[in-house]
């Protein structure tokens, strides 16, 4: 969707550099239907919200070219507001009028004729959670309701791409949980590719179906989250020694089993390590248990624990940086 | 799922039709026509705007049953607006603020931006609503006058003729009213964020000038000075202009071109500097 695309501030603050990243909806949600989750992490000031005012037409890039919903936001830019959401980052909204009314307005202004705005504002209200309370005055809402108007005011006109800016913050972990299920539910089951921004990997790699990392204003990295954490996994196991062996070697040589679990799985093409008190196995095929339960059968050693161990992203990101 | 309860149907995709650009515009400028006349707001907001339009329009009924006692109208329409040029300010001064500065206040005009709507569209929706708010304000009671002169008059035929006459000029210098006063308004409330100051400014911009006026008028006694210097108070110049224009007063106004194309001028620019003002305002 982007080529080469960098953003110099005046007063030489270069916020994007030659950023091309594709960010396409089917090869995001890895169906043939629309949807999917796609989260744009980074440190504060990486680059996030000026790429989704770049998306937005809001701002023209210095320089390189960007294509949205197949449009170019610089030429085009009330066509693709018209199709994109935008929920932003800060606080943005009156305190004087209700929920329903501030997003029934937003709707038409989005385009709706006036019945469906009233209609779909009611609806996507309710969709984000907002029952009898959308009736109230915005000013009387906790920040967790006034997030979801926010959200609610960027997807009442049914756009194709809702970007989200930093949709948690302010909340605590409880309403941080049930936004992300809500973004979640909005990439998968309303069938809208949804970008979210934020700047804590940790918590939004697991409703994402792609990562975009941006630093400086560079690409890091971007890719699907399971082929980022494909061929990552690993087992975890943990053996204990024989009962009949000697106990006092558990107590302070607990490793014997281990390593010579360690040599076993080496000599018949495994690249087992020591990790501790486990013995940490590169997990490729259902054939990688095999080999470890028939090695350790061998030794006759107790098995004590066989995990697999998930790495996340940000490992990755941290061993690619 | 077919137990006959209403059951939830999930999302819902829209497919029906979209508007563009336009309808956005139309859109903010019904909502801004709307806001103007406090609907929609609360209850404060519709009591100061109702209470001026209440006077205003109370004055044109009192200044219409005077007119219909005795065989002269007591002023001209245009002269009826130019007198009501203080209410009119002071109804911009909560109006305006409420339109411009509200929105950056609160930032919601990062949302009307994210939308199929350009920066000098928000602008100008914006001003062209006030713009018409404060004319029908105006203008209204102007053709209520008319009503009552047309229908009390007692010399047939042609006392309708004139009324019709001062009625349509009336209706013009209205308009010029709510183009000069609105879009001079709007520019100052624009500027700032806060809203109590941007109605303070706005009331400031039209009473700082008075005072020059007035010293002018005692100092040089000359006619065309008082109206070059009348230029620094847009309802001063207002009223030399409709003096000029309909007549209606024995002042003999030596710069009547000029005062025209003040007028013009302002109107111009204050919208020019209003739409390069949301250019750079951030959103």
């Amino acid at each position: 969707m982007t080529r080469s695309l960098a953003k110099q501030y005046d007063g030489g603050v270069r916020a994007l550099d030659d950023l091309s990243v594709t960010i396409d909806s089917a090869a995001v949600s890895g169906r043939e239907t629309p949807g999917g989750v796609v989260g744009l992490v980074g440190a504060n000031g990486a680059g996030k919200s000026t790429f989704l005012k770049i998306v937005l037409g809001l701002m023209p890039p210095t320089s390189g070219s960007i294509q949205v919903l197949g449009l170019d936001p610089t030429v085009d830019g009330e066509l693709v507001r018209a199709r994109v959401g935008y929920m932003p980052e800060y606080d943005c909204l009156p305190p004087d009028i209700s929920a329903s009314e501030l997003v029934t307005h937003f709707g038409r202004i989005s385009g709706l004729p006036k019945a469906t705005a009233r209609e779909r504002a009611s609806e996507t209200l309710r969709h984000v959670g907002l029952y009898e309370e959308r009736y109230r005055q915005i000013g009387g809402y906790s920040t967790g309701m006034k997030q979801r108007v926010k959200l609610a005011q960027a997807l009442v006109h049914d756009p194709d791409l809702l970007l989200l800016d930093e949709p948690t913050n302010g909340l605590d972990p409880a309403g941080r949980d049930a936004m992300l299920d809500l973004v979640r539910r909005i990439g998968t089951e309303f069938g809208i590719t949804v970008v979210i921004c934020s700047h804590l990997l940790g918590e939004i790699e697991r409703i994402c179906d792609y990562l975009v990392a941006l630093d400086g204003g560079r690409l890091l990295r971007a890719d699907r989250v399971d082929t980022m954490t494909a061929g990552q996994d690993e087992l975890v196991i943990e053996v204990d020694e024989p009962a009949d062996s000697d106990p006092t070697d558990a107590e302070g040589r607990a490793g014997d089993g281990a390593d010579a679990l360690v040599e076993l799985l080496r000599s018949r093409g495994l690249d087992a390590a020591r990790d501790g008190r486990s013995v940490v196995v590169p997990l490729h095929d259902p054939s990688t248990y095999d080999l470890i339960l028939d090695a350790v059968a061998d030794l006759q050693l107790a098995l004590h624990r066989l995990d697999q161990r998930r790495h996340r992203v940000a490992e990755l990101f941290a061993n690619a940086s | 799922m077919r137990t006959g309860v209403i059951h939830d149907l999930g999302y819902q995709r829209y497919t029906g039709p979209r508007f563009g650009r336009g309808y956005a515009f139309r859109t903010l400028y019904s909502h801004t026509l709307r806001t103007s006349f406090g609907l929609g707001r609360g209850v404060k907001a519709k009591i100061f705007s109702w209470t001026i339009i209440g006077i205003i329009t109370l004055v044109a009924v009192v200044l219409t049953d005077i007119g219909s006692q005795s065989s002269e109208p007591v002023m001209t329409s245009p002269m009826f607006v130019d007198n009501m040029a203080t209410l009119t300010i002071l109804l911009l001064a909560a109006v305006a603020p409420e339109l411009t500065s509200r929105d950056q206040q609160t930032r919601v005009l990062g949302l009307y931006l994210a939308r199929p709507m350009r920066r000098e569209d928000y602008a100008l929706a914006r001003l062209a609503g006030a713009v018409t708010a404060i004319f029908l304000v105006l203008a209204g009671p102007v053709t209520l006058m008319f009503a009552g002169a047309a229908l009390s008059t007692d010399k047939g035929a042609s006392g309708v003729g004139d009324a019709a006459v001062d009625w349509l000029q009336g209706v013009a210098h209205s308009a010029t009213h709510a183009l000069v006063l609105g879009s001079i308004s709007l520019l100052a409330a624009a500027l700032i964020r806060r809203r109590a100051i941007a109605a303070a400014a706005v009331v400031a911009v039209f009473l700082v000038g008075l005072p020059a006026v007035g010293v002018a008028a005692e100092l040089s006694g000359s006619q065309g000075a008082t109206e070059l210097v009348s230029m620094v108070a847009p309802v001063a110049a207002l009223s030399y202009l409709d003096t000029w224009l309909y007549g209606g007063s024995d002042l003999d106004i030596v710069h009547g071109p000029w005062l025209l194309l003040y007028v013009v001028a302002v109107i111009a620019a204050c919208t020019a500097l209003l739409v390069i003002r949301y250019r750079k305002v951030p959103a």
